[in-house]
């Protein structure tokens, strides 16, 4: 069991941290290609600037994202051995399509963007980040596709001993995918926007480089508006979605223990006491969890005792709860981030709109901190999806403390587990201090080391 | 030919392609710290490979990816069975993807040195781990009736895994010096060609030590009897002629002939291999092959199309940015790492 436990923290570190990377690198570059394509289009050099500034700090976020996927591909086999064979055959399939069609075309033309200022015309240029958007959101894709097969496993046949492929349409038209990839892909695009925002914000309370700035946060917080907006009315989605595929999580991130009544309430506050299976304190909203789950006032949602024993005459005897109060407040949290979000957000397109930005310091100081917010989104989100289909691995067909690898002894997770979360700590503070380093240097400095110290020295001295 | 014949050919190219392309950044790597006598000449190395690694990496990843989708049971037990081995190199690819992206960003010689270092232990350290790994693949390891790796990391290390994790290292670096003579002008060429012929005479004795150690450990060439046949004899006659090239400075085709050497080197190893894909040396019916470690029809049919389907776009887009990127480096000019 300790084997579960430590290669189940393994995965939870390199997955979440892995998903502090990527959603920038997916929002950010979208931004970047709309810029260029902004200076391709009007030839005005701001544009260009901006372009230059944007993918220094993205090139330095990606690096580290494509370098913590590598040991998101390889870690199946190394931990979980028994699961990569069970469902090796449907699962590899979407990470080796990842690979073949994804990674090639965002490395390569991450490269080429980089290395090709001067060795293309601007045209084939753009197209270069472009590509790399598309790229790195087909990547989304396909390794969505192989976690809603964690979540809802379709297009399979169990035979052989293990879950065999038998439909590949329905592996990738499988609907959790299409409710789990919008949701991830408009909460990329906000994490990017909200990034270009707050950074810009930083620059405009400072009256710095007002030119880049003024303009890179109208782009940034009308992207952030939007996607914001969007990823929580897709959120809403796949939170109905669960009522048919997984409503266990469903009742577990309401620490709902038995079946509401027909106008189901919302839990805004629960004290959980998770070995009793109640909850002391629960201050409700009417309505609310009906409309959560249903899109209507009315329906009553599940509770955790009824699926259980459900799943208890379906599955075998077994618990079959996830651990409530992690799945409860995730919740909550990724659901006050996407709000705060949506307000920040739609204040800062008002400001814009009556050209008042500049004015209100307060609000552009809170927007720096803001960048925090589809951070912890991304990350309750992760847990929550994640921890909420436990005990499964993959939901209904195989058991998290059965997919493990058999002979990797305790010990050698632990020297991973340590080794991995020491190199990702290390890393994660080189790449804030260089995030900090080309902020506070901005756009006009820091083309090349040599140069910008040229400028530099005689501004320090 | 069956499809788990074709995945198995398919995934050998896969490994080649990876050493072939990445071999040389590893190479490159390796050398930097010893090539470059001043800042300006470490970067115009880095340089070198700066538009290639990151789509060189990926042919590992691809590989891995596709022994995953095509041999699950391949995947899983040379993922867990090399564990610590395969910590080791993702910890080096880990710190050596993020060394060329932060090293030149930050202008203090303190922090150049030290992602220097990373650089250079991230080139070799993968470079050996997979030559010890390829040799216990063509050795064999203890693999029990359920196709779990019974050893542990000191099973992999022996005499002869050591052998042949040196002359995938001296390989590389031998690769590496010839792929900066065709990126460098001036002194770098020099120096670069001058290493490659030091290193070449070295890469073709331990090779040969290899194949020849390779008689005693494995059953490969036992298989097959004393002559190894034209795969092997090629390589070892095309990796004898690199020295050739290097003397009337043929970068081009020495660069080619390297190449070469390692793409018959591989295919020897594959075709040793063949029909088994992991070999036990507990018991040889627990061996794992392309049949009983195999994905099911459908799945090998599924992933044929789509590997005919992108493979020519993938090679069409990655040999057109060698093309876009084919000028050497002059030293005094911008450098993006």
């Amino acid at each position: 069991m300790l084997n579960v436990f430590l290669a189940r923290w393994q995965f939870g570190i390199t997955t979440v941290y892995h998903f502090l990377f990527v959603p920038l690198t997916i929002g950010l570059i979208i931004l970047i290609a709309v810029m260029e394509s902004m200076y391709v289009a009007s030839g005005n050099d701001v544009y260009k600037r901006m372009t230059k500034f944007w993918g220094k700090l993205f090139l330095i976020n990606f690096a580290v994202g494509v370098v913590t996927g590598i040991m998101q591909e390889f870690q199946f086999g190394m931990n979980w051995s028994s699961y990569s064979r069970f469902v090796g055959d449907v699962f590899g399939p979407p990470l080796a399509i990842e690979a073949l069609a994804a990674f090639f075309l965002e490395s390569t033309f991450v490269a080429v963007w980089l290395f090709g200022w001067d060795k293309l015309s601007p045209k084939v240029h753009v197209l270069a980040a472009w590509l790399v958007a598309f790229g790195v959101s087909l990547s989304a894709v396909w390794i969505l596709a192989a976690n809603a097969f964690m979540q809802e496993p379709v297009g399979y046949v169990l035979q052989h001993g293990r879950a065999e492929m038998n439909n590949f349409w329905a592996l990738i038209s499988n609907y959790q995918l299409w409710v789990e990839f919008p949701h991830v892909w408009f909460g990329a695009l906000s994490t990017g926007a909200f990034f270009v925002t707050g950074v810009s914000a930083w620059y405009l309370v400072r009256k710095r480089d007002l030119e880049v700035f003024t303009r890179s946060f109208q782009i940034g917080v009308m992207f952030a508006l939007v996607a914001s907006v969007l990823t929580v009315v897709l959120g809403h989605e796949q939170a109905q979605h669960l009522m048919v595929a997984q409503p266990m999580k469903m009742a577990a991130s309401e620490a709902l223990w038995n079946t509401s009544a027909y106008h189901a309430p919302w839990s805004i506050f629960a004290v959980i006491d998770e070995a009793r299976q109640v909850n002391p304190v629960d201050i409700k909203i009417p309505y609310v969890l009906s409309i959560l789950a249903y899109n209507h006032p009315y329906g009553s949602v599940p509770g955790i005792h009824q699926i259980q024993a459900l799943y208890q005459s379906r599955y075998g005897p077994g618990n079959y709860i996830p651990l409530v109060w992690v799945i409860y407040w995730s919740f909550r949290v990724m659901v006050l981030a996407g709000t705060l979000m949506i307000l920040l957000a739609l204040y800062g397109v008002i400001l814009t709109l009556k050209n008042r930005i500049s004015r209100h310091t307060t609000y552009l100081k809170w927007m720096v901190f803001a960048i925090a917010l589809p951070y912890i989104g991304h990350t309750t989100g992760w847990i929550m999806t994640e921890m909420g289909r436990q005990p499964w691995v993959v939901m209904g067909l195989l058991k998290t403390n059965l997919g493990v690898s058999p002979t990797v002894t305790s010990a050698m997770v632990w020297t991973t587990l340590l080794g991995f979360s020491l190199i990702y700590l290390v890393m994660g503070l080189v790449d804030v201090y260089m995030f900090v380093h080309f902020i506070r240097k901005g756009p006009d400095l820091g083309e090349d080391p040599s140069e910008m110290d040229a400028k530099l020295t005689p501004a320090l001295s | 030919m069956s499809l788990d014949v074709l995945w198995f050919i398919l995934i050998a190219v896969l490994y080649t392609g990876y050493f072939v392309l990445e071999g040389f950044d590893y190479g490159v790597g390796m050398l930097m710290p010893f090539l470059g006598k001043n800042d300006e000449q470490r970067r115009l190395i880095i340089n070198s490979i700066g538009p290639f690694w990151d789509g060189n990496e990926v042919w590992l990843l691809t590989a891995g990816g596709a022994t995953f989708a095509a041999f699950p049971n391949w995947y899983a037990t040379l993922f867990s069975g090399f564990y610590l081995a395969l910590f080791l190199m993702l910890l080096a690819l880990i710190g050596r993807g993020v060394a060329f992206e932060f090293r030149s960003k930050v202008d203090s010689q303190a922090w150049r040195n030290t992602w220097d270092w990373v650089i250079f232990t991230g080139s070799l350290l993968p470079a050996l781990l997979w030559g010890v790994a390829l040799a216990n693949l063509m050795q064999g390891v203890p693999i029990d009736a359920q196709m779990n790796f019974t050893g542990n990391f000191f099973t992999l290390l022996s005499p002869y895994t050591v052998v042949g994790g040196l002359s995938m290292v001296l390989m590389f670096a031998l690769h590496g010096a010839l792929f900066l003579s065709l990126r460098t002008v001036g002194e770098l060429q020099v120096r670069a060609r001058q290493t490659a012929r030091r290193v070449g005479m070295w890469t073709t004795i331990v090779m040969f030590v290899f194949v020849l150690l390779s008689y005693f450990f494995t059953d490969m060439f036992t298989k097959i009897g004393v002559d190894p046949g034209p795969v092997p004899v090629l390589a070892g006659l095309v990796l004898i002629s690199v020295a050739f090239f290097i003397r009337v400075k043929k970068d081009g085709w020495a660069f080619a002939m390297t190449s070469v050497t390692i793409v018959l080197s591989t295919a020897t190893i594959f075709l040793g291999l063949f029909p088994r894909v992991m070999v036990s040396s507990t018991n040889p019916a627990w061996s794992l092959t392309i049949y009983n470690a195999s994905s099911s029809h459908y799945t090998l049919t599924v992933m044929t199309i789509v590997a005919f389907s992108l493979v020519p776009i993938v090679l069409a887009y990655q040999i057109w940015t060698y093309w876009v990127f084919r000028k050497r480096l002059q030293p005094g000019g911008h450098l993006d790492y």
